[in-house]
């Protein structure tokens, strides 16, 4: 259950780390001639935490974030939501700079000749476009951060598979608790790709 | 509105002064000047790539200058410190590929701006759409999207939109340029009425018959300047300039 929570709680974070970053970076790059000195140093700041994250193993962050920056903290509740929240924002980030990327500059245009700000035009025209071209990418970043769940056993916290190696440990016999809970995680990833198809095809509907 | 129109003489709406954009090393439009009166129809042809529409996009500053200025009723637009958004609620753009919001109804598409910019409430907007949309004769796709609608139905909603908002002046860059042949002629229509009914006009488009019969005066853009000006008899039965008279045999051997 607790790989559950972790994973809703993280995909949060994740979502609106991910947001705050491609607006920024987005912001920097369309924003021809004028770029204000805020948000240079913003979009280096971004561009060095994408970076960071994604040239760095899931398994090292953890352990970084346990044993360095969290050593003497005993909720590893916190360490493994922010871990993972930090490490999917820096995808989620990509894949919403991508779907914003996508939607046809003559929508930004159009919102701007009507006298509308770059922000209305944003997050009435342009956000909700690229929220519908995202969701399959999006999905699969679900599916990925559920998955690395299993990793902060290394922490010390008590999940899925360190439930299973704990029944490992005690009972001596490997093969019931590990393919049983491969199998659980097989059923909730089935579940939310089930999930995922229900609602692009609803978001498709009202375009028709 | 301006007041400085007592004398009967109508004020420059828009007034461009030595405008020079450049994209790059590549020099679009070169030291341009001219200006379009209150109630004026302007239309504006030329080869592709000669920056006419490149000039039409100066107006609003969905291009900014690279030097030079531009005038709206008298406030210089180009100062950095113009609220531009307060600019372009008075000038509305059509574009040649409609740029309907296609996440949205086509009530929606016309309500939004005049709401987001607080120009007016949600009722009087949907009022005002109501009224519009019966004009063009589309009143009963207001719950309708985009998608579902033909290029033609597209651009005369895409036209309705800008006017929601109320201009001073209408921006129309090739607006029927991307549609199928029998459908633009129901585009032009709408762009008639709104010529008959005063609207100041600046037109990018191919359709010579349109510019004959609408047009006040004719600009012919070509290598980045305004190479001749004219009213319709002038520049369609008395071209001067050989670059004008080689575009228009083109043109009209169609």
């Amino acid at each position: 259950m607790s790989s559950i929570t972790i994973t809703v709680v993280a995909l949060a974070i994740g979502v609106v780390l991910g947001i705050l970053v491609a607006i920024v970076r987005t912001n920097h790059d369309q924003q021809k001639g004028h770029v204000s000195g805020v948000i240079k140093v913003l979009n280096v700041i971004c561009k060095i935490y994408t970076t960071v994250i994604r040239g760095t193993p899931m398994m090292v962050q953890l352990l970084i974030m346990g044993f360095v920056i969290f050593a003497n903290s005993r909720n590893y509740y916190m360490i493994a939501v922010l871990s993972l929240g930090i490490n999917s924002g820096a995808y989620v980030s990509e894949i919403f700079r991508s779907g914003i990327q996508s939607i046809d500059p003559g929508q930004m245009e159009a919102g701007r000749s009507l006298g509308m700000t770059y922000g209305t035009v944003m997050k009435d025209i342009i956000i909700p476009q690229a929220v519908k071209n995202i969701l399959p990418a999006l999905g699969n970043e679900l599916i990925t951060l559920f998955k690395d769940t299993s990793l902060v056993s290394v922490i010390g916290m008590s999940e899925l598979t360190k439930v299973a190696r704990d029944i490992q440990a005690i009972t001596y016999l490997p093969m019931m608790p590990y393919l049983g809970i491969a199998a659980l995680y097989l059923v909730v990833v089935m579940i939310l790709t089930w999930l995922q198809g229900k609602l692009e095809r609803r978001l498709r509907r009202s375009e028709r | 509105m301006s007041g400085d129109n007592m004398n009967g003489q109508a004020a420059d709406l828009i007034r461009i002064d030595n405008l020079t954009k450049k994209f790059g090393d590549n020099t679009v439009l070169h030291n341009v000047s001219t200006h379009i009166k209150k109630g004026e129809k302007v239309v504006i042809i030329g080869p592709s790539g000669s920056g006419k529409s490149t000039l039409l996009r100066c107006m609003n500053l969905l291009e900014t200058p690279t030097e030079g200025k531009v005038y709206f009723d008298g406030k210089d637009i180009t100062d950095p410190n113009t609220d531009i958004n307060a600019v372009r609620c008075q000038m509305g753009m059509v574009f040649q590929h409609f740029n309907l919001f296609p996440n949205m109804t086509v009530q929606r598409n016309i309500t939004l701006a005049p709401v987001r910019t607080g120009r007016m409430t949600e009722d009087e907007a949907a009022a005002e759409a109501k009224k519009l949309m019966e004009l063009v004769g589309l009143s009963d796709k207001a719950d309708a999207y985009p998608a579902s609608l033909s290029g033609g139905q597209k651009q005369r909603i895409a036209i309705v939109r800008a006017l929601a908002m109320k201009p001073q002046l209408m921006l129309f860059d090739e607006p029927t340029s991307a549609l199928d042949p029998e459908m633009v002629g129901e585009v032009l229509e709408v762009m008639m009425e709104l010529a008959e009914e005063g609207m100041t006009m600046a037109v990018v488009t191919h359709e010579m018959g349109f510019a004959r019969k609408v047009a006040d005066r004719v600009l012919f853009v070509a290598d980045g300047i305004i190479m001749e000006e004219g009213t319709p008899d002038e520049i369609f039965n008395h071209p001067k300039a050989p670059r004008l008279k080689d575009f228009l045999s083109k043109v009209l051997a169609q």
